[in-house]
């Protein structure tokens, strides 16, 4: 069942649930975070509105800096606007941003200890019809290796945009995650979110889960339909949500490991290097058991619609389920 | 700012004495650049001890002016020349690029925090600089002071440069001063022969800038040319300074083999006696 302490959205699991861009929560907190903090600046490379950073603009001309097609730039000019006292946002594509602009990012930014927060939106495979070239399924990793910066993917435009206007406070370079397709809401605004820690969504009706899957992103929906479905077929499971995967929870996800002895990671990214690399790389040093890992296998996309490319590339539910039950059987 | 006969003495003086820091802590790092370093010399030392508005002894001070050093590679020369301006002593030169140092082989503003940026991928100077101007303008205070940038002709290859120049451009950035060291060559030879720039001068007012050119190496001229600089009001302005690549050692200079080494003891020798010769 829903972990009833998270008030999560009594309505996920009707037909007609609720749906909405992942990335329009983002536009909605830099909203807020820009009437909350006059320091707050966007810098957009010419996708102000597919970004969602329209809603900022217009309310904010005069703290909206519009850079053209120019990643690098985005991203180096936010760092000087940073070092004069700005919290600059500077959004994009995540496949250019940050993929074309990786070492400015570093130099710049990270290197250079400067509070800018890299918001790329149209991540994952979800992007769907546009095909391979702007689908980013390698940004989590691009991102996570770098020292001294927080990545978050939220599961939904609720927590989108609560991790903006939490990002606006950590006075650190932060990387976030958006995705385009419109995305079940999974949380409300009273759900807790707190970028340091994970929270379990989905626990056992009683007694204790037999295996974890641990989800970044908007795929957690389906995680939680996989787990619904698996309880009623007799196998008790927990979903944790890990929105945060730079800071990582590792108390949370070691508990859950102890808890099940199986786990099961699910992400629209590639499987090297993205959220369950993360997972493995806390497990194998504290606590290893067996992990599948649900992801992209070394490919690159292709055009097709979210939910097509979601289900050949094997992260639908009924692909986690089956990850789930051969996790089972790989368990000492 | 008026400068006097008097006054440019005193800074060629200086000058010298921070070329030949350079060498001795070049030589004693065993690594590092010499032909830039020695070229920037003369516009190093104008800018710590005639033009910025800066307190060594307050180096965060709000109101500073704001120092950009793109190619990082040339540090020996901002070190140099902060240390002989106060901001930490000329002794600890000598621990350029070693273990434990504040003196990064490129800039680290995690060691050494008086610094504005980190620093030595080239090519993206300029756009903090960019970003810098923009938030003075946004908080109205771009009158107040002033943003230089200090960039090598070298990394006018680089594509963001050119972003950074076209944004600041549209923006027109009145506080924003570049200051391009014209010394014609990078790495692997002469910039005409890697990769053309010329027309420099044309290719920057077309993208909205002031430009100067000048001798890097004149403190009247460069003097005048900066103040012209502050005084266009209606863009940024970029001041093309046309340097001797390891001015001061006749061995080095022009060379562009002496862009990217450091002297060795013989060398270095050789150099302090030369510098040493000119003294005033």
């Amino acid at each position: 069942m829903l972990n009833p302490n998270l008030k999560l959205n009594p309505k996920i699991f009707n037909s007609d649930v609720e749906q909405v861009p992942i990335r329009k929560g983002f536009g909605q907190g830099l909203l807020k975070a820009g009437e909350i903090n006059k320091n707050v600046v966007g810098l957009c490379a010419d996708l102000t509105e597919s970004t969602q950073m329209n809603f900022f603009a217009d309310k904010f001309p005069e703290r909206f800096v519009q850079v053209g097609v120019a990643e690098q730039n985005l991203i180096t000019v936010a760092s000087g606007m940073a070092a004069m006292g700005k919290i600059p946002f500077c959004s994009s594509y995540a496949v250019f941003s940050p993929g074309r602009n990786w070492e400015q990012i570093r130099t710049t930014i990270t290197f250079n200890d400067r509070p800018v927060k890299i918001v790329g939106s149209h991540s994952g495979i979800s992007v769907g019809p546009d095909g391979g070239t702007h689908q980013a399924l390698e940004d989590i990793a691009l991102m996570r290796v770098m020292p001294n910066i927080d990545v978050i993917s939220p599961c939904d435009a609720i927590e989108a945009k609560k991790a903006t206007l939490a990002l606006v406070r950590t006075g650190k370079p932060a990387y976030l995650r958006l995705a385009r397709e419109k995305t079940p809401i999974i949380t409300t605004e009273e759900t807790p979110f707190n970028i340091d820690q994970a929270e379990i969504y989905w626990i056992p009706d009683m007694g204790l889960a037999q295996a974890g899957i641990i989800v970044t992103g908007g795929l957690l929906y389906k995680a939680i339909l996989a787990a619904k479905e698996l309880e009623v077929e007799g196998i008790k499971t927990k979903v944790m949500n890990l929105s945060s995967i730079k800071p990582i929870d590792v108390k949370a996800i070691v508990s859950l490991a102890k808890e099940c002895k199986a786990i099961v990671t699910v992400e629209e990214h590639q499987i090297a290097g993205g959220m369950g690399s993360a997972v493995a790389e806390v497990l194998a040093q504290n606590f290893p058991v067996p992990i599948e890992f649900i992801g992209i296998r070394d490919l690159f996309g292709q055009s097709g619609t979210p939910d097509e490319l979601v289900e050949h590339y094997g992260m639908g539910k009924n692909s986690i389920k089956e990850a789930v039950r051969k996790v089972l059987a790989r368990k000492v | 700012m008026l400068l006097t006969e008097e006054k440019i003495k005193e800074l060629a003086t200086k000058a010298n004495d921070i070329r030949m820091s350079i060498i001795e802590m070049l030589v004693e790092a065993g690594s590092g650049h010499t032909a830039g370093p020695l070229g920037m010399a003369d516009i190093f030392t104008l800018f710590y001890f005639h033009i910025l508005r800066h307190d060594p002894k307050n180096p965060f001070l709000e109101e500073r002016d704001r120092v950009v050093l793109s190619n990082g590679h040339i540090c020996p020369v901002l070190y140099a020349t902060m240390a002989h301006a106060g901001y930490f002593p000329v002794e600890e030169l000598k621990t350029l690029r070693k273990f434990g140092t504040r003196l990064q082989g490129h800039p680290h503003r995690e060691y050494l925090p008086y610094i504005e940026t980190s620093s030595g991928p080239l090519g993206c100077g300029l756009s903090q600089a960019v970003g810098m101007a923009l938030a003075d303008k946004m908080n109205k205070k771009d009158k107040d002071r002033f943003i230089y940038c200090f960039m090598s002709d070298g990394e006018l290859d680089e594509g963001n440069t050119w972003e950074a120049i076209m944004l600041a451009g549209k923006n027109k950035l009145r506080n924003l001063i570049a200051i391009v060291d014209r010394n014609n060559i990078q790495i692997e030879g002469f910039t005409e022969d890697v990769m053309p720039l010329e027309p420099l001068q044309s290719k920057w007012r077309a993208f909205n800038w002031h430009v100067i050119e000048v001798s890097g190496h004149d403190f009247r001229a460069l003097n005048e040319v900066v103040e012209e600089a502050q005084a266009i009001y209606e863009k940024p302005t970029v001041i093309i300074a046309h340097t001797i690549p390891g001015k001061g050692v006749r061995e080095f200079e022009r060379n562009y083999k002496w862009h990217g080494k450091a002297p060795n003891k013989e060398e270095g020798k050789m150099a302090l006696n030369e510098l040493r010769a000119l003294r005033f």
